[in-house]
Formats: structure tokens, C-alpha cells, sequence
């Protein structure tokens, strides 16, 4: 009898992890206090910056307003804010991630509009376009900050190596052969092992070299290109061309495993988000330089990805709603943009206003904007929306052809196939 | 076994007392969420929040959907898959160290025991980190250990590969948790007469046959409920697999597994919305299995099972 009961409990016990999902009933009152503004983030990486920097230097003109940065790590962020926001415990200033995830959370009502906060005409419509509705009529949170594409290179190794900096495809992969072949440096620090690595770090940074920035990326949006053409082919054949480069077992390599190599100095090239120079600063102990994804042979015109990445909205729930629209203007003002950009090098704040940059390989990175066109990833707008999203499945098709467990037709057709079973105009 | 209630004798408040509290913790965080999950499973949700009943449309979708059959299929392939290297693996191992330690001349059987329950007590966080960090191919110990056996190419990316990273997590997950059988099937072990044993050993038989002859048809009544216990948890598996391989459980599914597919369906995953309604048919789905198991256990072979009155 008692092996019997102990199997029911056990069964039982075991269903409570696929009922845990469930339960939404309960909703425990939020506790923040009057004029304490609560940050819903998922830099946890920012923490130091916000505490020391961004906040007292608020605080400096607005002494009144209590404001606590509460980051949840990345991964777990989309989960556990929509589950915070359900139950009306979520914080009185939401980080947005860019496009349908945000736009989801002001639909259902999580977020207010901000177009009336002072300081909103400081930002282009580009800008904004990741936090409006479809019809761009409303928005609903700050565009903060950008991040760009690209690639960062050991100055020592190269100048060791005595190799130039590549600039068109060819010119790369023999860069790569080269430092292959001397042998004492990996030629390129990225593993396929997480995943978002190879979809953003490879096809997002090489990609719209390809298919022509924005040009692309509206014609993909429209259903007037598909990913089987030949230009979203050949970002998979280069991206295949990538494999024999990466260190050894890169399949098993991990986002913070391709850091660490690269800062240990044991790769000479890292693909690179702007985000990870802040990284290198601190732990890279030789100067490294950064150069923007190489193009094609033959074609003049570069394209970079230049990426609407954090916004600043205000949770519709909030109590202190005034406090939060004037943390927001803040945040519009020019002094609070150089903050940003100098406090999180690699973090390109998106207003109008002229920033001066104090770090040098930011400067470069933000350069390229004067000398390539800017453009986002994707699979971001509209793209993602159905299920299965066109992000997830790039992840998937993107490790599978530097893995070589897939052709570069067949990870095409199947991004594709996915995508058209949901997007009309893909249909 | 002797208290089979009487006709007639008072009802005994008592006793329904002492059950309440059980009784309404259970019914509250397990009864009523696991009904709930199930009606969630017949509506079906819009983007705006408005739901809507769906009666079976969304098992429909599961089933018959391409995408969704093709990931359905193949998480519920992984993770028999899963089980059964556990039981393969898993239990056998635990038997084995159970039988061992019960040999009564063996030396300092507490230390053992501690350790192989050891890993059992770890957060499945810590696991996931320190087996990624020793199977490693750039930093891992791993690698210089296979170097003095004489594979000099050191170690394939094990986590890395199609063909392995399911079979890899199964034996970190088989060695996490092999201390569990080995306790259970300890200590009904040491329930066996020691009286059963010496007159087996006084007629000749060795320890080897005294455990194959004596202990093991004793115990088995324990081997199986380690076994549904084995079943249970691994269809309910899915930190391993999360805290290693992400929600996506790569490369290209390899790993996936029902905890996986019902997390990334729930929950969504960075661009892709979550979806309540399809999350809680797969949770429905997962709870279908288990159950279905578990009544094959029950009725099939718990009942075939002899017992002996010790």
C-alpha cells in the first residue's frame, strides 16, 4: 500500500511542473513605494552604470525621485516580465525590447503612450519605428540605444601576422587562411553552441551586405523577395565558408567561451556586437580595433546593421506615472544621451542630438554610420510574429550551415517554409 | 492493513481533521492548476487577450499541423529516448551500488554512500555549468584526460553535436541522479533478513547467487517503483536541458524534450510570443503520457508483482 501511495504522490507531484504554468489566478498587490520608480531590465550586465552613473546624475536635477534598477537576467526577462506584469507586480519602468514583444505588451495594455513626453522630437522616425504601432501613429516607449555589427580584431596579432585589414569577402577568408595557416592564433573566435550567436553575430552581421540593407528587409516584409533567392543563399554559402575557421569544437563553444578566447588573445577576429567592447575594455589586455562586415568583390556601397535594441516605456499599471514621464524626458535630453554612450561604450544612444564619444573603438563602430547605409536585423519587424518566428528558425538554420549539417538551399528553404506557413505575403 | 473500517462505528472527525490541511494545500496548488491547465487547453487566445473556447482545435493543431506534429514527435522521440538510457544506464548502476554496499564486509560504506548521493543534492545549474565546463573541447579537463589514453585530437564538442548532445545530457542527468535509486533499493535491501542470506550461504550459494537467488526477487517490488518513479520524472524533465542547451535545445532539436517544447510554447522565446493556450495543451499532453504510463505500471505490472511477507 505504501509503494501505491507513494507512486500517486509522485505522479502528482511530478504534473506540478507542467501545472506550475498554469497558475495565474493569485495577484499579490505591488509594493512599490510613492515617487520610488522601479526599472524593469534585462542588462544586468548595466547594473554598476545605472547605480553609479545614470541614476545620481537624475538625481542630481530631479532630487525627489527615488529611482532602483532592477534587472532580471537576460534570457529569463520576456518570461518573467510578462509574468509580473499579469500579476501587477512589475516595476514602474519597463525596458522594451524592440518590435512585436513591446508592441504585444502595449496592445494588451501594459504600456502608455509616450508621445506627448517632452523630449520625444528628439528622435528620428527610424529611431522610433521599433516601439510604434504598425501604422507608426503611436508610440509607446524611448528609443534608448543602438547596437552595431561588426568585427574586432587583435591589432597586435594582425600587425605579428603582418596582415591588412580585409575589406571585401575574398580579402577576408584569405585573412583567415593566413592566420590558419601561421597556426599560433585561432582565426576566429565564434561558437555555434548558444545558438543567437551564429543567426546575429553571422547571418545579421554579414547579411545585409547581401540584400542591400533596408532595400531587403522592406522587400522581404512586402513578399517581393523570399529567403530562397539568391542573395539570402549566398549569405549562407559565405556563412558555411565560416566552419573550418572557428576554433576547435566551436560547436560546443558558448557566447562567454567566444569572449574569453578572444580576450585571452587566443583569436585574432571576433564577430562582434558593439555591446562587447565594453567586455574587451576590461579584460582584453592588447589594443584591438574593429572593421565593418566585409562586402562582396566588386560591390561600393556597405551595409551595416545598426540595430534598434532598447527602448524605455512606462508600465500602464504604475502609480507614479508623472514621476516616470519626467525620468523619460530626462532621458531625451543630450546630456543624459552622452551619458549613456560614454557610461556603456558600444550602446549608441539614438536622439538627435550631436554625442560626443570618449571611447575609440565606439568611434569607429559609429562612424561606419557616415560611411555605409544603416539598416536593422530582419527577421525583427512584423517577421517574428507568427509562430514559428523567422528569428528562432534563422537561429536554427544559421548553426546548422556553419555546422555543415545543412546546405545553404536547404537552411534557406526551410527559414522560408517557415516563414511563408504564417505571412501572407509570403504566400 | 487491519483497519478496514467497520459498518457502524461513529464517523471519526478526527481524522478528517488531521487530512484538511493536506487536503486544501494540495487541492489549491496542485488539483485546481492541473484542471485549470486542462480547460486552458480548449480555448484558445488572441493576440489582444480575448479567449475564446476551441473544444479540441488545439490538439488538432498539435497532431495534424505539420511544424507542430514534426516537433511534438520529435520532442516525445528525445524523451523516451531520455528514459530509457536512464533506465539503461541509470538503474542498473543504482542496483549495482545498492548491492554493493550492503555486502557486509565493506569498509567505509558511509563515505560511498554520501558521495554517490552527492551530486543528487547539487542545483542542476551548478551540473549543467561544471559538465559544460569539463566537456568543454577548448578549456576542459576532459580534453587532457582523453590526451593520456591516446586521443591526441582531445574531445569531440559532445554538447555540440547533433548525434551527441541528447545522449550526453542523459548520463550528466544519469549521474546526478543515480544516488536516488541507490538509496531507495539500499534500504529495502536492508530489509532482507540477514537469516535468508546466511542459509543460502551455510547451502553453498555464494554472495553472487545469494543476490541473484535471494535479495533480488525481494527487492523487485522497489526496482519497479524506481522505475515509475525514473518514468515520471524524466517526462517531466527540463532544467538540464534548459540551464545547458537554452529553450531551443539545439543543435536543430536534437535535445528537445516536452519540458523544452512546453516551455518555449508557454513562455515564447526571445521573438516568439508565448502562447498560453498551445503551452497548456502540450502541458496536457505531457500529463496524458505520464498518466497513461503510470497506469500501465499499476495495472500491468504492479499487480503481477509477488511479495513476500518478510
Amino acid at each position: 500500500m505504501i509503494t501505491r501511495k507513494l507512486i500517486l504522490c509522485s505522479g502528482a507531484a511530478a504534473v506540478a511542473f507542467a501545472v506550475t504554468g498554469a497558475m495565474t489566478g493569485f495577484s499579490p498587490v505591488a509594493s512599490a513605494q510613492a515617487e520610488e520608480l522601479v526599472i524593469e531590465s534585462w542588462r544586468n550586465d548595466d547594473i554598476d552604470i545605472w547605480n553609479k552613473q545614470i541614476i545620481p546624475a537624475f538625481n542630481k536635477s530631479h532630487p525627489d525621485v527615488q529611482v532602483r534598477f532592477a534587472p532580471t537576467p537576460p534570457a529569463d526577462y520576456n518570461a518573467s516580465l510578462n509574468a509580473k506584469l499579469a500579476a501587477g507586480t512589475a516595476g514602474d519602468l519597463i525596458t522594451c525590447r524592440p518590435f512585436d514583444v513591446s508592441l504585444d505588451l502595449y496592445n494588451q495594455g501594459h504600456l502608455t503612450k509616450i508621445d506627448a513626453v517632452e523630449g520625444m522630437e528628439n528622435f528620428s522616425d527610424v529611431a522610433k519605428s521599433a516601439w510604434q504601432t504598425d501604422d507608426g501613429s503611436t508610440t509607446f516607449c524611448l528609443p534608448m540605444a543602438s547596437v552595431i555589427h561588426g568585427f574586432i580584431y587583435n591589432k597586435e596579432a594582425f600587425k605579428e601576422l603582418g596582415l591588412e585589414v580585409p575589406k571585401t569577402i575574398p580579402e577576408f577568408m584569405k585573412v583567415l587562411a593566413a592566420i590558419k595557416d601561421e597556426g599560433s592564433y585561432a582565426p576566429m573566435s565564434m561558437g555555434t553552441a548558444d545558438q543567437w550567436e551564429a543567426a546575429t553575430m553571422g547571418f545579421q552581421n554579414v547579411g545585409p551586405n547581401f540584400w542591400n540593407g533596408e532595400e531587403g528587409r522592406k522587400a522581404l516584409i512586402a513578399g517581393k523577395e523570399k529567403l530562397t533567392d539568391a542573395q539570402y543563399i549566398k549569405v549562407f554559402e559565405h556563412l558555411a565558408e565560416w566552419g573550418p575557421y572557428l576554433g576547435k569544437g566551436y560547436q560546443a563553444q558558448s557566447y562567454p567561451d567566444s569572449q574569453n578566447l578572444f580576450s585571452l588573445g587566443r583569436a585574432a577576429i571576433y564577430p562582434a556586437g558593439s555591446w562587447d567592447i565594453a567586455t574587451f575594455n576590461s579584460q582584453a589586455d592588447f589594443e584591438f580595433g574593429a572593421f565593418p562586415p566585409p562586402v562582396p568583390e566588386g560591390q561600393s556601397t556597405c551595409y551595416i546593421s545598426d540595430h534598434t535594441d532598447i527602448g524605455l516605456g512606462i508600465n500602464a499599471a504604475s502609480k507614479n506615472v508623472k514621476a516616470a514621464e519626467t525620468f523619460l524626458s530626462w532621458m531625451t535630453t543630450a546630456e543624459a544621451g552622452e551619458l549613456m554612450s560614454n557610461a556603456l561604450p558600444g550602446f549608441f544612444a539614438l536622439s538627435n542630438h550631436k554625442i560626443n564619444l570618449t571611447d575609440p573603438v565606439a568611434k569607429e563602430f559609429v562612424g561606419w554610420r557616415d560611411s555605409c547605409e544603416s539598416t536593422i536585423r530582419n527577421s525583427y519587424q512584423i517577421l517574428s510574429r507568427g509562430t514559428p518566428s523567422l528569428e528562432n528558425d534563422l537561429w536554427n538554420v544559421s548553426v546548422g550551415v556553419i555546422n555543415g549539417t545543412m546546405t545553404a538551399t536547404e537552411a534557406a528553404e526551410k527559414a522560408q517554409t517557415g516563414l511563408s506557413s504564417w505571412y501572407k505575403p509570403q504566400q | 492493513m487491519a483497519s478496514q473500517s467497520n459498518k457502524g462505528s461513529p464517523f471519526k472527525t478526527h481524522l478528517f481533521v488531521f487530512l484538511l490541511p493536506a487536503v486544501l494545500i494540495y487541492s489549491a496548488f496542485m488539483i485546481l492548476p492541473l484542471i485549470d491547465t486542462l480547460r486552458l487547453s480548449f480555448y484558445s487566445i488572441e493576440t489582444d487577450g480575448a479567449t475564446s473556447f476551441a473544444g479540441w482545435a488545439n490538439y488538432i493543431t498539435i497532431f495534424t499541423d505539420e511544424r507542430w506534429s514534426t516537433d511534438f514527435v520529435n520532442a516525445l522521440k528525445n524523451n523516451f529516448l531520455f528514459f530509457l538510457i536512464h533506465m539503461l544506464v541509470q538503474n542498473p548502476i543504482g542496483i549495482f551500488l545498492a548491492a554493493l554496499l550492503s555486502l557486509p564486509r565493506l569498509k567505509l560504506k558511509n563515505t560511498y554512500r554520501t558521495l554517490i548521493f552527492m551530486p543528487t543534492m547539487l542545483s542542476v545549474v551548478i551540473i549543467g555549468f561544471i559538465w559544460q565546463l569539463i566537456l568543454s573541447p577548448i578549456w576542459g579537463v576532459g580534453d587532457t584526460l582523453v590526451g593520456f589514453v591516446g586521443m591526441n585530437d582531445g574531445l569531440p564538442p559532445l554538447l555540440g553535436e547533433e548525434s551527441t548532445t541528447l545522449l550526453t545530457l542523459s548520463l550528466v542527468s544519469v549521474w546526478q541522479f543515480v544516488g536516488i535509486p541507490m538509496m531507495l533499493i539500499y534500504a529495502a535491501l536492508l530489509n532482507v533478513p540477514d537469516d535468508l542470506v546466511d542459509a543460502a550461504i551455510v547451502d553453498g550459494a555464494n554472495q553472487w547467487t545469494a543476490f541473484w537467488r535471494i535479495k533480488l526477487p525481494l527487492i523487485l517490488p522497489t526496482v519497479a517503483m524506481v522505475s515509475v518513479l525514473t518514468f515520471v520524472a524524466n517526462f517531466n524533465a527540463f532544467d538540464l536541458i534548459y540551464a545547458v542547451k537554452g529553450a531551443l535545445a539545439g543543435p536543430n532539436f536534437s535535445s528537445d524534450i516536452m519540458g523544452t517544447l512546453f516551455y518555449r510554447t508557454f513562455f515564447g522565446f526571445q521573438l516568439q510570443p508565448g502562447n498560453p493556450s498551445m503551452g497548456a495543451t502540450v502541458a496536457s499532453l505531457m500529463f496524458l503520457v505520464i498518466l497513461c504510463g503510470v497506469m500501465i505500471y499499476l495495472y500491468a505490472i504492479q499487480r503481477r508483482l509477488r511479495r513476500y511477507q518478510l
